[in-house]
């Protein structure tokens, strides 16, 4: 069970749990927060027209990259990138998770299979998940597959290990409990394996869903023709800073909601850790 | 299925060591005890004297060095269901309700929706827990987590049940509560219960014999058949004589730890 905190957006949580604002007084907080963010970006863009820093082309205010995005959405150029992204991110996610829980719940239950599977994660782990990138390349070609594929590698991991985790976890007076029930095999696996370890494949799955979208930009940074990552590269190329910081907003939304969309997964799964 | 007036459980010559060969621990030497259909035994030690060891090769989630048991005549070799367990710890599946985890066993057998409803009913009946059939393990205080797992043991219809120290871990009254609430289910459900404990006042309180056993290695030091009312109180002169027999019995063991 994830009682631990072991990721920053869980200690961020904590913390603002701690504080135990009502709930219309922390949405004003946090709404403010975002005014307040946008208005130091303004002022200082603002600054740098005004006091002639440097050339603002370097720094444009957040109307300009908010009218960059519109006008890209409204020429329909911004949803393609847009669906680019999100299906490969949909596909090698999913992929990751799919294999990534799967392996996980066998090496967590079966001791051959983690002695099979553990060493060689351990050994691939710790090289950085972009190291690889070329790799992919090199193996699968510079089109669709290399990039699905790199972010399914690279979701794996954590999905992988949260889920060995939370198998190797469960108490095993819950296992003896089940088993003088009758619970045996797959009665066993899909009825108390499986719900005890869903805490911590569930921060697995919230580990990866980050990733995916950490990762999915540098490898449209390479041979894409679409894709929000080649919208960045793009805006590097020809200088349209407002693009490229426009897609860097998308980015971050699209992030922000597929954490929240796994929050939701979690709260209706494990509401039994906090019934109301 | 019952071997005909034959003893429920047959433990004969059990002996456990824990470690390596030759370097190895004795736990329990070596144990012979039945226990007849309807009866209700509790072990009786001092603590490490491996009554738990025994309760947990009984139910098949140890296997002994040497010796066998048997339930209704067949040898135990692993946890089934036959065997219910009800745990010091209670062991209940957080993530079920209290519906959930008194239907889990009925369930796994695939009763019928209707029948496992009547099944729950039945026992959170028993246990005074209908109101709160909804609830999650949390929710719960240690009382009710552990008439929970009682009723979850009985709903699963078990030939014998194994109570480890099941009381262990609550404060005074609630023990005090849970043991009536025993004494009555057993007087409507007459199960076959096996029962560890280190209260000699709750083994008293409940067993129709008491076995108390020597300290490590465990052996059987002394039986004793509790002839006392099915419905016991506390303070009669009979009881609290049964109360200091044992205590007598068990103090020696004790004091041969400290030594």
């Amino acid at each position: 069970m994830a009682q631990f905190l072991s990721s920053v957006p869980e200690l961020m949580d904590a913390g603002l749990r701690g504080s135990r604002l009502p709930r219309g007084r922390a949405l004003a907080l946090r709404l403010g927060a975002v005014a307040a963010f946008l208005a130091l970006w303004s002022l200082l863009s603002g600054a740098v027209v005004v006091l002639r820093l440097f050339n603002p082309i370097f720094l444009p205010g957040p109307w300009l990259v908010f009218g960059s995005l519109l006008d890209m959405a409204a020429r329909g150029q911004l949803w393609i990138h847009l669906a680019a992204t999100l299906e490969r991110v949909a596909l090698g996610f999913g992929t990751g998770a799919a294999v990534g829980v799967a392996l996980g719940l066998a090496a967590g239950h079966l001791p051959p299979v983690r002695n099979v599977v553990e060493p060689v994660v351990e050994l691939l782990r710790p090289i950085p998940p972009l190291a690889m990138l070329p790799m992919f390349i090199v193996w699968v070609g510079i089109g669709e597959a290399s990039k699905v594929g790199f972010i399914t590698y690279a979701t794996f991991f954590p999905i992988f290990l949260t889920t060995v985790n939370g198998v190797r976890q469960i108490d095993p007076l819950l296992l003896r409990a089940a088993q003088s029930l009758g619970a045996r095999g797959l009665g066993l696996f899909t009825r108390v394996i499986l719900p005890a370890a869903l805490p911590d494949i569930l921060t697995g799955l919230r580990l990866g869903v980050a990733l995916a979208f950490f990762v999915i930009v540098i490898s449209e940074f390479i041979g894409a023709e679409h894709g929000l990552g080649y919208l960045i590269n793009d805006g590097r190329n020809f200088f349209l800073v407002p693009q490229m910081l426009g897609a860097a907003v998308v980015l971050g939304l699209l992030g922000y909601a597929g954490n929240g969309l796994v929050r939701l997964l979690e709260r209706r799964l494990t509401r039994w850790q906090h019934p109301a | 299925m019952t071997t005909a007036g034959g003893p429920k459980i047959q433990i004969q010559r059990v002996a456990k060591s824990f470690g390596a060969p030759g370097r190895a621990m004795e736990a329990l030497g070596q144990i012979d005890l039945d226990v007849a259909e309807r009866e209700l035994v509790c072990l009786l030690g001092p603590s490490g004297c491996g009554k738990s060891t025994l309760l947990n090769i009984v139910a098949g989630f140890l296997a002994p060095t040497s010796g066998t048991v048997l339930v209704d005549g067949h040898p135990v070799s692993g946890p089934a269901p036959e065997r219910g367990v009800v745990f010091q710890e209670y062991a209940l599946f957080p993530w079920r309700t209290v519906t959930g985890n008194v239907e889990f066993g009925p369930l796994l057998q695939s009763r019928p929706a209707a029948e496992r409803r009547r099944t729950v009913d039945r026992y959170l009946d028993l246990v005074g827990l209908r109101a709160h059939a909804d609830k999650f393990p949390v929710q719960l205080s240690g009382g009710m987590k552990q008439r929970v797992a009682i009723a979850r043991a009985l709903a699963n219809n078990p030939a014998v049940i194994l109570m480890d120290e099941p009381f262990g871990a609550l404060d005074a009254q609630t023990r005090e509560v849970l043991q009536d609430e025993l004494s009555r289910i057993q007087r409507v459900e007459h199960k076959t219960i096996l029962f560890v404990t280190h209260s000699i006042r709750e083994a008293v309180y409940l067993a129709d014999r008491v076995v108390v056993m020597t300290s490590v290695p465990g052996r059987i030091k002394q039986v004793f058949a509790v002839k006392l009312p099915e419905v016991r109180d506390r303070f009669a002169q009979e009881f609290t004589q049964y109360e200091s027999d044992i205590t007598r019995v068990v103090k020696e063991e004790v004091a041969k730890v400290r030594e």
